[in-house]
C-alpha cells in the first residue's frame, strides 16, 4: 500500500497529466501491490505486467511528445475475465476456455486501450458469470479484502476485490442480474449497471444476451462515471446498442458531490426494503437486520440532503427472481452451445475411437462446472417444444409487468432506492450447496436487470463490520440521475469506503 | 407389380409444396462484413462473428433485408412492419454457434403467390412466407464409403459459407394440379428463378447450390377430401430433378398405399443417378430446435415509405415482360407456349430488340440454339450465345455475307471460343463464296470426280445431286451457298425441274 495505490482514478490521472508522477510508476506501484496481496485475495486470474508497463510507457511518451491525453490516461484498470482481450487469456472463469487466446478485442477492451488506460490483468469471476460469490470460478474463489474468510460477491468478485484491496483504482464488470452491484455492495466499492444498450456487448462472452450489460467499477462515484464515459456509447457491432450519446454521468457526479439533492424525488421501493418476503424463497434468505438499519439510515441521509422521499409499490417485483431464473438459463443454454471443442478451447476424448457427439459430450461434461450445467439443463428444458409458452414466454410477460411497475414508480419519483443486497458478505462455503440461498443474493438487483434500466451501488454503512450497499435506480437513459444521487450520498458518508489499511 | 403414372392418377390426387433456399448475391455475409465470394481457399473468408467466437455478435446486413423485401414484393407478399430473428438450436460442427440464426414464426414477407404457366394453363402457387437466415459451413467427410459423416475417418469444415445470407421461400401446399403436378412444380421453380435473376438478387445457380429445393409431396385417395402424409425430398438440384422427384414420390407413395401400408413422414434424398428418392433422417426422431427470439438482434422494422420506394424501383418482372413481348412481337399463343417451354421468350424478345425480325429470332432460338443447348445439357439462356450475337447473324445472312450453314458454323465457333460473332467470322474467314466462276469450276470438278452420280442426275434421279452438292461444299470449305450450288449442278446436268 503506497500513496500511489491509494489515489482515486481522477487523482491519478491528474497527477500523471501534471507530470507529478509517470504512468509507469503508477503501473509498477499497482503491480507491486498485486504481487504483495493477491496471493491472499486471488482477485486476478491473469496478470499482464509486461502489457501494462508497455501501455504505461506509451502514455508517458505521448505526454512527453505534448499530445493530448484522455481524462483517464495512465490509470490502471482490472478487466473482468468475461471480456475478450486480444492475445490475453480469456476464460470467463471456466476450464472449457483454458488456454484460449482471443484473436480480437471486445469493443470495451479497444475503448479502454484507446483511452490510454493501463490494463493490469483479468479478474476472477463465477464461471460464465453464473453466481453471486465467485465460488463458482473453476480457478478457485476470490477472498473479500474486508475479511478473507468471506465471499467478495459475484459474479464479478475479482473486479470488486481488486478495488477493495487497492490492487487497481478501476475495474470493468458485467452485470446480468447484479454481478456488478452486489460485489460492489459487499466490498464497499461503487459499481454501476448502465442502461441496457448503453455500453457495447460486442466481445462480452454472453451469459444472457437480453440482460448482460458491462459497466464501471471503482472506489468512488466520480471514478465510475469517468470510466462509464470511456466505455459507453453506440457500437455498430452490437445491434442492441443504443444510437444516442452517453448520458452526462461525469457532470452529474460532479454536481452531486456538492451534496445538494433539493427537489429530487427519491422513491423507496416497499417490496425491496424488507417489506417483501425474501425468506419465502427459502434458505433463510431474509433481509439482515443490519442491512435494513443501514438502509433506513441512508434514506434518512438522503432526506437530510434535501431529497423528497416517497414510498412506492412495485407489486410485480416479487416475480422477478422466478422470471429471471427462466430467462437467464434459457438464453445461456443457447449461448453456451458453442463450447463444443470443435474450434477452440478444451477437447476431451478425441483419441480416434470416439464419435464427434461423444467428444462434444465428454468435453462439456469435463469443462463445465455444476452451476453451469444446472442452468444449461434448466434452460434446455424451459425452451423445449410444449414448455416454451409456460416458461420462457410467461417469464417475458413478467418482464413487461416489471417494466410497467418501474414506469409507474418513476411517475412519482426521479430515482428509486433499495438495499443492493439483502445481506452482507457471507462465509466462503456457507451457501454453495444451496442454489436457492445463493440466488436470493440478487433479489434487489434483478428488477432493474429485467427492465433494462440503470442502477448503481454505493457504500452506505457497515453491519457487523462488513459493508452494506445502497442501490439507486433510474429510468432508461437517465443513468446520470443514479450518479448524481450516489455522489451526493457518497460526499456525506465518506467513512464507508474500504479502509486504506485493509491488508496493509 | 409396377404402377404406371396413369394408374396413380386414377386413384390418387397429388399435393406438393416447395421450400426453396436462395443464396443472396450480397457482397458481404448476413451478420458480418466477410466476403461471400464463391470458390476461395477454405476458411479465408471468416471473422469472429461467422466463426461464432466467444463474445462475437451479429449485425444485420441491410442489403440482405432490402433484397428479401424485393423478393417478397415480386411474389405479391405483404411485408411485415416488424419481425424478428430466432435461434434454431442444434449441435452440428458446420454451425459455429450450434444455433442457426433464422426467422421462425415472424418472417419478413408473408401471404403471396406466383402464377405459373404450363402449356398455356395458369396455376396459382400460394407463397406462405419468405424469410431470412444464414447458411452453415460446409463439411467434407474424408474416408469411408458414403461421403457421409458415419464411417468417415475425419471431417473438414470450411466456414467460408457460414453466414452467407439465405432466403427461404415456402409455398403453401398446391392441390388440384393432377397429372401436371411434376410439371407445375418445375414451372414454379423456373418462374421463381427467372424472377430472382430479374431482380438481380442472386446468381441462382442450382449446380453451385445458390438455389436449392426441398420438395414436399403427398397423395390422397381421389375424392377423400383429406390430404395424405407428406414426405420431404432434399437434394433436388436441377429443374429436371424437381419434376422427377415429384413423379417418383407419387409412384412410390401410391405403391405403399395400394399395398395398405402407410407413408412415413420423413426426409428423403433424391438421387440424380437413379431418379428416385431414398430415406434420410426420420422426422419422428427429429431434434427439438428450441426456437426462441434472437436476443442479440433488434427487431427488423422496415419503414413503409422505404418499402414503397423499393416497390417503385422493382424492374419489370418476367410475367409482365412476357405479356408485353407477346403483344409487341405479335406471336400466336401457341408460339408463345412453345417458346415458353423452351425457355427462350426473353431471348427472342431481346434478339428482336437488337434488330432481328421476329420470325428469324424465333427460328434461331427454337431451332439450332435449342438443339445446341440440349446437346450441352444447359438452358438456352446459359448457352453462351447472346441475343445480340443472334441478331448480328440474322443481319449477316440477310445481307448475303453468310449462308445459314455458315451462320451455324459461326454459332459453333462462338460456343468454342467465347468470342463474339464478328470476331469469329473474321478469325475463321467465314464468308459465302459468291464468285460464280469459282463455284462453276468446283461443280465441274465434282461432276468429273463422281461420274456415276452425274449420270443418275442426268437420268432424272434429282436426289442424287446431294452427293455432288456435298463435294462442292467440301471443296469450298462450306462457304458456298448450298442452294446456289445445287442450282448450278442441276443446270449443268440438265436434271433440274
Amino acid at each position: 500500500m503506497t500513496e500511489l495505490t491509494a489515489l482515486t482514478a481522477a487523482g491519478t490521472a491528474a497527477s500523471i497529466a501534471a507530470g507529478d508522477v509517470s504512468a509507469v510508476e503508477v503501473a509498477q506501484a499497482h503491480l507491486d501491490r498485486i504481487e504483495a496481496v493477491d496471493g491472499r485475495v486471488h482477485a486476478f486470474l491473469h496478470i499482464d505486467a509486461e502489457g501494462a508497463l508497455r501501455a504505461a510507457r506509451d502514455v508517458d511518451a505521448r505526454r512527453a511528445a505534448g499530445q493530448a491525453l484522455g481524462p483517464l490516461a495512465g490509470v490502471p484498470l482490472a478487466m473482468k475475465d468475461v471480456v475478450v482481450t486480444q492475445g490475453l487469456p480469456t476464460t470467463a472463469g471456466s476450464k472449457i476456455l483454458e488456454g484460449w487466446l482471443p484473436p480480437y478485442d471486445a469493443t470495451i477492451s479497444a475503448r479502454v486501450k484507446a483511452a490510454g488506460l493501463v490494463m493490469l490483468g483479468k479478474t476472477n469471476m463465477d464461471e460464465f458469470a453464473m453466481g453471486s460469490s465467485t465460488e463458482n470460478s473453476a480457478y478457485g474463489p476470490t477472498h473479500n479484502p474486508w475479511d478473507l474468510s468471506k465471499i467478495p460477491g459475484g459474479s464479478g468478485g475479482g473486479s470488486a476485490a481488486a478495488l477493495a484491496a487497492y490492487e487497481a483504482p478501476l475495474a470493468i464488470g458485467t452485470d446480468t442480474g447484479g454481478s456488478i452491484r452486489q460485489p460492489a455492495a459487499v466490498t464497499g466499492t461503487v459499481g454501476a449497471k448502465p442502461t441496457y444498450g448503453g455500453v457495447s456487448r460486442y466481445g462480452l462472452i454472453a451469459l444472457a444476451s437480453s440482460l448482460d450489460q458491462a459497466g464501471p467499477c471503482a472506489r468512488t462515484v466520480l471514478d465510475a462515471a469517468l470510466l462509464h464515459e470511456v466505455i459507453g456509447g453506440h457500437d455498430p457491432c452490437d445491434s442492441t446498442s443504443i444510437a444516442q450519446p452517453v448520458p452526462p454521468v461525469v457532470a452529474a457526479a460532479r454536481r452531486g458531490a456538492n451534496g445538494d439533492l433539493k427537489g429530487v424525488r427519491v422513491g423507496v421501493v416497499r417490496e425491496l426494503a424488507g417489506g417483501g418476503d425474501a425468506a419465502a424463497y427459502g434458505g433463510g434468505g431474509g433481509y439482515q437486520a443490519g442491512v435494513l438499519a443501514s438502509f433506513d439510515a441512508a434514506v434518512h441521509t438522503l432526506r437530510e440532503l434535501g431529497a423528497e422521499v416517497v414510498e412506492v409499490g412495485c407489486p410485480h417485483f416479487e416475480y422477478a427472481l422466478a422470471a429471471y431464473y427462466l430467462i437467464l438459463p434459457s438464453e445461456c443454454s443457447s449461448n453456451l452451445a458453442r463450447f463444443d471443442s470443435v474450434r477452440y478451447g478444451m477437447r476431451v476424448g478425441d483419441d480416434g475411437t470416439r464419435s464427434l457427439e461423444e467428444v462434444m459430450s465428454l468435453t462439456r461434461e469435463a469443462g463445465f462446472g455444476p452451476e453451469v450445467k444446472r442452468r444449461i439443463i434448466i434452460g434446455t428444458y424451459a425452451l423445449s417444444s410444449g414448455y416454451y409458452d409456460a416458461y420462457y414466454g410467461q417469464a417475458q410477460k413478467v418482464r413487461t409487468l416489471i417494466a410497467r411497475d418501474f414506469a409507474a414508480a418513476f411517475e412519482r419519483a426521479d430515482v428509486l432506492v433499495s438495499p443492493t443486497s439483502p445481506f452482507v458478505a457471507f462465509g466462503i462455503g456457507e451457501r454453495i450447496e444451496d442454489p436457492m440461498a445463493m440466488y436470493v443474493n440478487d433479489l434487489c438487483t434483478l428488477p432493474a436487470s429485467l427492465a433494462g434500466t440503470p442502477a448503481i451501488s454505493v457504500p452506505c454503512g457497515l453491519s457487523d463490520g462488513l459493508p452494506v450497499g445502497l442501490q439507486v435506480m433510474a429510468p432508461a437513459l437517465a443513468d446520470d440521475r443514479c450518479y448524481r444521487v450516489a455522489a451526493a450520498f457518497e460526499a456525506a458518508t465518506e467513512q464507508f469506503r474500504p479502509p486504506a489499511g485493509v491488508l496493509a | 407389380m409396377t404402377l404406371t403414372y396413369e394408374d396413380v392418377l386414377g386413384r390418387y390426387e397429388p399435393v406438393f409444396g416447395l421450400e426453396t433456399h436462395v443464396e443472396l448475391g450480397t457482397e458481404s455475409k448476413m451478420f458480418c462484413g466477410c466476403s461471400t465470394r464463391f470458390g476461395a481457399e477454405p476458411n479465408t473468408q471468416t471473422c469472429p462473428v461467422c466463426l461464432g467466437l466467444p463474445g462475437a455478435m451479429p449485425a444485420v446486413n441491410a442489403r440482405a433485408v432490402e433484397d428479401t423485401i424485393k423478393i417478397g414484393l415480386a411474389l405479391n407478399c405483404s411485408i411485415a412492419p416488424w419481425c424478428r430473428f430466432a435461434r434454431k438450436n442444434y449441435f452440428y460442427p458446420d454451425m459455429p454457434k450450434n444455433f442457426q440464426t433464422s426467422q421462425y414464426d415472424e418472417p419478413l414477407c408473408v401471404d403471396g403467390y406466383l402464377d405459373v404457366d404450363v402449356d398455356g394453363q395458369n396455376y396459382r402457387v400460394g407463397i406462405e412466407r419468405v424469410h431470412m437466415e444464414e447458411d452453415t459451413g460446409k463439411n467434407t467427410h474424408v474416408g469411408g464409403a458414403t461421403g457421409r459423416i458415419h464411417g468417415a475417418e475425419y471431417s473438414l469444415v470450411d466456414y467460408n459459407r457460414a453466414g452467407i445470407p439465405l432466403i427461404e421461400i415456402v409455398t403453401r401446399p398446391v392441390p388440384g394440379t393432377g397429372a401436371r403436378a411434376p410439371e407445375v412444380a418445375r414451372a414454379y421453380v423456373t418462374a421463381l428463378r427467372d424472377i430472382l435473376r430479374t431482380l438481380g438478387v442472386s446468381d441462382v445457380r442450382m449446380e453451385q447450390g445458390s438455389l436449392r429445393c426441398d420438395v414436399n409431396t403427398s397423395l390422397s385417395p381421389v375424392g377423400s377430401g383429406a390430404w395424405g402424409t407428406r414426405t420431404e425430398t432434399k437434394n433436388v438440384n436441377s429443374l429436371r430433378s424437381v419434376e422427377r422427384a415429384v413423379r417418383s414420390e407419387m409412384l412410390r407413395q401410391a405403391e405403399l398405399l395400394d399395398a395398405g401400408e402407410r407413408v412415413r413422414q420423413e426426409t428423403r434424398h433424391f438421387s440424380e443417378v437413379s431418379g428416385d428418392t431414398r430415406p434420410g433422417r426420420s422426422k419422428e426422431e427429429a431434434t427439438d430446435y428450441r426456437y426462441f427470439p434472437e436476443p442479440d438482434l433488434v427487431p427488423v422494422a422496415p419503414d413503409p415509405a422505404w418499402v414503397e420506394q423499393i416497390r417503385a424501383a422493382l424492374p419489370e418482372l418476367p410475367a409482365a415482360r412476357r405479356a408485353r413481348l407477346r403483344e409487341s412481337l405479335g406471336v400466336s399463343a401457341e408460339d408463345m407456349v412453345q417458346m415458353s417451354n423452351a425457355g427462350v421468350v426473353d431471348l427472342v424478345g431481346e434478339t428482336v430488340e437488337a434488330g432481328a425480325p421476329v420470325d428469324e429470332a424465333r427460328n434461331w432460338w427454337l431451332g439450332y440454339l435449342t438443339q445446341k443447348a440440349n446437346e450441352r445439357e444447359v438452358d438456352a439462356a446459359d448457352l453462351g450465345v447472346a441475343p445480340g450475337d443472334v441478331a448480328r447473324l440474322v443481319a449477316l445472312v440477310a445481307d448475303g455475307t453468310l449462308s445459314v450453314a455458315l451462320a451455324r458454323q459461326a454459332v459453333d465457333a462462338v460456343l468454342e471460343t467465347g468470342h463474339d460473332v464478328d470476331a469469329v467470322v473474321a478469325e475463321r474467314g467465314l464468308r459465302k463464296v459468291s464468285d460464280t466462276s469459282a463455284l462453276e469450276r468446283a461443280a465441274d470438278e465434282a461432276i468429273a470426280a463422281d461420274p456415276d452420280a452425274a449420270d443418275k442426275v442426268r437420268g432424272g434421279k434429282a436426289a442424287a445431286v446431294g452427293a455432288l452438292v456435298g463435294a462442292v461444299m467440301k471443296a469450298t470449305r462450306g462457304q458456298a451457298d448450298a442452294a446456289a450450288v445445287k442450282q448450278i449442278l442441276l443446270d449443268k446436268l440438265g436434271g433440274g425441274v
